[in-house]
């Protein structure tokens, strides 16, 4: 699998957010991934960016375009180093949350990819890593 | 401070979101909502949904919002435009509004204002009445 193309964006502000899903998008669109997968990758892009936002005190998104023989993709990774997640499947339930949120973010975001891992440790930080494939 | 436009038309409050909104400015639109409703005594709120390009749970949220308190101030909120691209995203992502009224299209939208609030204006209830 080769890199393409990486970029690391901050996320410390809720504008940072509103860059990040730009920057997203226009990744998706220059691989020419259909509207519907535009579409699906930038929501989960804005929920995980709003996570590390809102719980993990802000942190950074990267931002990779790969390619895999004839396929392309684009891989997110969120990391934040704020208080982590202690129960992770809790945190992946639909329904349940810790802020004033639905609930249906970490869960919602993993529908809307094809690849999705998170690793976390209490008191040092998350990581989130989503992949989709055009 | 960057706000969104809360247009009165009669006794409909007329939104149209067209930019890419931070969380602050989503926060702000449900409060001038609220304020707007009791200030002018509207019956009705239009949110036109059609340019934006995703709705995240947290925007869904204060669809939701904004649908609820409006509801309890007195007035019925319709959600218009909304695109295929997004509606598929939003029930994948887990919500599909519930309590929010839809329709296609800004006409469509004020006709179920209209409607909900038997108001004659415009020929629109006319024409519901006859038919």
């Amino acid at each position: 699998m080769n890199v393409l193309k990486r970029e690391l964006l901050p996320l410390k502000s809720s504008n940072d957010v509103v860059i990040a899903r730009q920057r997203v998008r226009q990744s998706s669109i220059g691989l020419r991934f259909s509207l519907v997968d535009q579409t699906k990758l930038v929501t989960a892009a804005s929920e995980l960016a709003r996570n590390v936002l809102d719980h993990g005190n802000g942190g950074e998104m990267t931002v990779e375009e790969l390619a895999n023989g004839s396929r392309t993709g684009i891989r997110l990774t969120f990391e934040d180093w704020g208080p982590g997640i202690a129960n992770i499947e809790q945190a992946l339930t639909d329904g349940f949350t810790t802020g004033s949120g639905m609930g249906l973010g970490l869960g919602g975001s993993k529908r809307l990819v094809n690849e999705f891992s998170i690793e976390s440790e209490v008191g040092k930080g998350t990581k989130v890593t989503v992949a989709r494939w055009r | 401070m960057e706000r969104i436009p809360v247009l009165r038309m009669g006794p409909l409050l007329l939104i149209t979101i067209q930019i890419d909104m931070h969380d602050k400015l989503a926060l702000q639109l449900q409060d001038d909502v609220t304020q707007r409703i009791s200030e002018w005594g509207s019956t009705g709120v239009l949110i036109d949904i059609s340019s934006l390009e995703i709705v995240d749970s947290f925007i869904g949220r204060m669809l939701a919002n904004i649908a609820a308190m409006s509801r309890v101030l007195g007035a019925d909120t319709v959600v218009v435009g909304m695109q295929p691209a997004v509606a598929i995203t939003l029930v994948e992502l887990g919500m599909s509004l519930p309590g929010v009224r839809t329709a296609l299209s800004v006409e469509a939208g004020m006709e179920l204002l209209y409607g909900a609030s038997s108001l004659t204006q415009s020929g629109i209830a006319d024409e519901r009445s006859e038919a």
